[in-house]
């Protein structure tokens, strides 16, 4: 079975009389560690599929099947236990909390999960050697540059060993070489088996994936468009090392 | 999320913002602080008033009053002897429900002498040894009348402080107690031999303040001494007591009531009949039984009446009362007002957090730790403010001291500081409801978009 099954789910958004249909009956599956890419242009739904998938949305029709949960129908509660522990955010500016330290960020999720003081901190550490930045633990956000930022919101996507890594343009807001970096973190990530949804409308990253799901028009793409997929020689020749 | 760390959580955030969270708790500090400093005032005036009400002889004690005549018994008006010792033997013999009986004649326009130096004592009175508890006084030096002293007439008499220090000199002038028993003093002229002395009666607020005189140097004063400040310090009830001069009741009667009277008797009628029920309980009852002893020896007239201290002490409760409500209103209302302000500051907060509470909820914060963090910042910002509000209040007390200085001393009581840090909790649950439902409620995908 896969990790995440989407079955014909439509999400609806009424604005104002109309209707909008942001996703049409979608469906797809992601394997376990699988390493994949949402793409599509803006406005074509692939944010609202990222959010149902990262469970921070529910679809109006159809059913989606996470870990062997079924999600479309679980209270805001329930959201909220499965997406501190299965899912893991990571987001184009990075959001960390700019009061806390690089530790306590990375700690957040497991405040929210109820973990020891003790473990919180172990496993924080674990996951900040990850992302090599656990010389930086006491740092603020602030003194940090952008890659390292990034990282750091990694290491805490990371924390609580989530099932699913979900990242929203996570270069959007890194110049070309600290992205390669991020995405080269990526890759090494999946690599160690974990399972990894990149959302984008950059065709530079979607070239990094094996897999790509393109959205269009709030449906699944039959073909992809190679320019978009980064399956156009040029780009992705860019990429050095692959 | 666990408890501590929610509320450890709270306390950063007020420190992250220290200016902004010092003004928001001064509504909380002002209303609590009011609030602890009026229940203050109102504890002073209520232990001024009791202690007032004690010095006067207690809530026990009915005065038996003469009263004219009623309109339907004026016709024999002229039978009317008074109230006289036959109508005190009487009570005791009769009215067991009285457990103190005590007679005085009053002395009118009494003058003390003792050589150069004079004095007009507020009360100079023949009396029954049943005196000293009936107003309750206390003896401090020397003793009291004997049943000898009584039988004879003697020209005995005890004081108190107050007529000590015009007639002798006062411990703080002299600088050490004078205790003047054997002494001779002339009351309206005749000689009479002080045989004892009475307790110096004074309030807490004097006592304190006594003591601290005591503590300052002497500064040497040039010119007359004056009075300072208008009227007495210290209350009246004390200082009515500390200047009583007590003779015994048949020395009163023979040496300053033989020019009045018929039939070479001097005139018997007593200035006051006090008594004191034995049960408070019944005081309706024993006033009924001794209302019927007197309807017998005044046969029938009704030229007395019963004044008790119950309508005193009415008055009393009532007046705190007042005090206690329109103080407590006010200082409310600042606490409300306090209350709007950590509202108000709790919906800013959290309108500049939206995109933190929204990464929270991605990170799989739940509506309810949002809730419960939103609603402890609010509460830790009332209970800094109420703890703040409680130093501010001792200082707040000082001050009302300093500027309208009254013989009642304010008291701080930990009722009402349990009261006052209990509303600001209270008022801080309150305000903090709502900016914590709106958070909890926040859709994490639109607070996550916001800019």
């Amino acid at each position: 079975m896969a990790l995440v099954e989407v079955r014909n789910i439509s999400k609806i958004y009424h604005l104002g009389g109309e209707e909008i249909r942001a996703l049409d009956d979608v469906s797809l599956d992601i394997g376990s560690g699988e390493f994949i890419s949402i793409i599509g242009p803006s406005g074509s739904g692939k944010s609202t599929l990222m959010h149902i998938l990262g469970c921070l949305d529910t679809p109006t029709k159809g059913t989606i099947t996470l870990d062997g949960t079924m999600i479309q129908d679980a209270s805001q509660r329930q959201l909220a236990g499965i997406r501190n522990k299965k899912i893991g955010f990571v987001f184009q500016f990075f959001n960390l909390l700019p009061k806390l330290n690089v530790l306590q960020n990375v700690e957040l999720p497991m405040i929210y999960g109820g973990q020891s003081s003790r473990e919180r901190k172990e496993r924080a550490m674990e996951a900040l050697k990850m992302v090599e930045l656990e010389n930086r633990s006491k740092h603020r956000p602030s003194q940090l540059s952008g890659g390292q930022q990034q990282r750091v919101a990694i290491a805490r996507s990371l924390v609580n060993d989530p099932r699913i890594i979900l990242a929203d343009e996570p270069t959007g807001n890194l110049d070309s070489h600290t992205g390669e970096n991020i995405l080269k973190l990526f890759r090494n990530l999946s690599e160690e088996g974990r399972t990894i949804i990149l959302v984008t409308h950059d065709p530079e990253i979607a070239a990094v994936t094996p897999r790509k799901i393109e959205i269009r028009d709030g449906k699944v793409a039959t073909k992809l468009d190679a320019k978009l997929a980064g399956l156009d020689r040029s780009i992705s020749n860019g990429m050095g090392g692959h | 999320m666990n408890f501590f760390n929610t509320i450890a959580v709270g306390f950063k955030e007020v420190w992250a913002h220290k200016f902004r969270s010092m003004l928001t708790m001064l509504g909380i500090i002002l209303g609590v602080a009011s609030l602890v400093a009026m229940s203050a005032l109102v504890k002073g005036m209520e232990n001024g008033m009791k202690e007032t009400m004690v010095a006067m002889g207690g809530a026990d004690k009915v005065l038996i009053e003469a009263q004219a005549v009623p309109a339907y018994q004026e016709h024999r008006a002229d039978e009317s002897t008074g109230r006289t010792l036959f109508d005190v033997e009487a009570l005791r013999l009769n009215a067991p429900m009285l457990k103190l009986v005590s007679p005085e004649m009053e002395i009118r326009g009494p003058i003390l002498t003792r050589g150069e130096k004079m004095v007009n004592p507020s009360e100079c009175v023949g009396v029954w040894p049943e005196v000293l508890e009936m107003n309750l006084h206390t003896l401090r030096h020397g003793r009291f009348f004997t049943a000898m002293d009584e039988e004879s007439a003697s020209s005995v008499c005890v004081i108190g402080t107050g007529i000590r220090d015009d007639l002798f000199g006062s411990p703080e002038k002299v600088g050490y107690e004078i205790v003047p028993i054997g002494e001779l003093i002339e009351v309206n002229g005749q000689p009479f031999t002080i045989v004892g002395m009475l307790e110096h009666y004074e309030g807490e607020q004097e006592k304190k303040e006594r003591e601290l005189a005591k503590k300052v140097a002497d500064e040497t004063k040039s010119g007359p001494t004056r009075m300072k400040g208008w009227g007495r310090r210290g209350g009246w009830a004390f200082w009515r007591k500390n200047y009583t001069l007590f003779m015994p009741l048949n020395t009163a009667w023979l040496r300053f009531r033989a020019s009045t009277g018929t039939n070479n008797v001097p005139d018997p009628r007593l200035s006051d009949i006090d008594v004191k029920v034995a049960d408070f309980e019944s005081l309706e009852s024993s006033i009924q039984q001794a209302r019927n002893v007197l309807m017998m020896t005044h046969k029938g007239l009704e030229d007395f009446n019963f004044r008790t201290q119950e309508n005193q002490l009415d008055s009393i409760n009532l007046q705190i009362k007042n005090a206690r409500l329109s103080g407590g209103i006010i200082a409310g209302i600042s606490l409300l007002v306090g209350g709007i302000g950590i509202m108000n500051i709790m919906l800013a907060s959290i309108n500049e957090r939206i995109r933190e509470i929204g990464l929270c909820k991605a990170l799989g914060a739940t509506g309810l730790a949002i809730f419960t963090q939103i609603l402890v910042e609010s509460v830790v910002i009332a209970v800094l403010g109420a703890a703040l509000g409680l130093v501010a209040s001792n200082g707040l007390v000082e001050l009302l001291v300093l500027v309208a200085p009254s013989q009642n001393a304010p008291v701080i009581t930990p009722e009402a500081m349990g009261i006052a840090v209990a509303f600001s909790i209270g008022v801080g649950i309150l305000a903090g409801f709502l900016p914590a439902i709106k958070a909890a409620k926040l859709n994490p995908i639109q607070a996550l978009r916001y800019e």
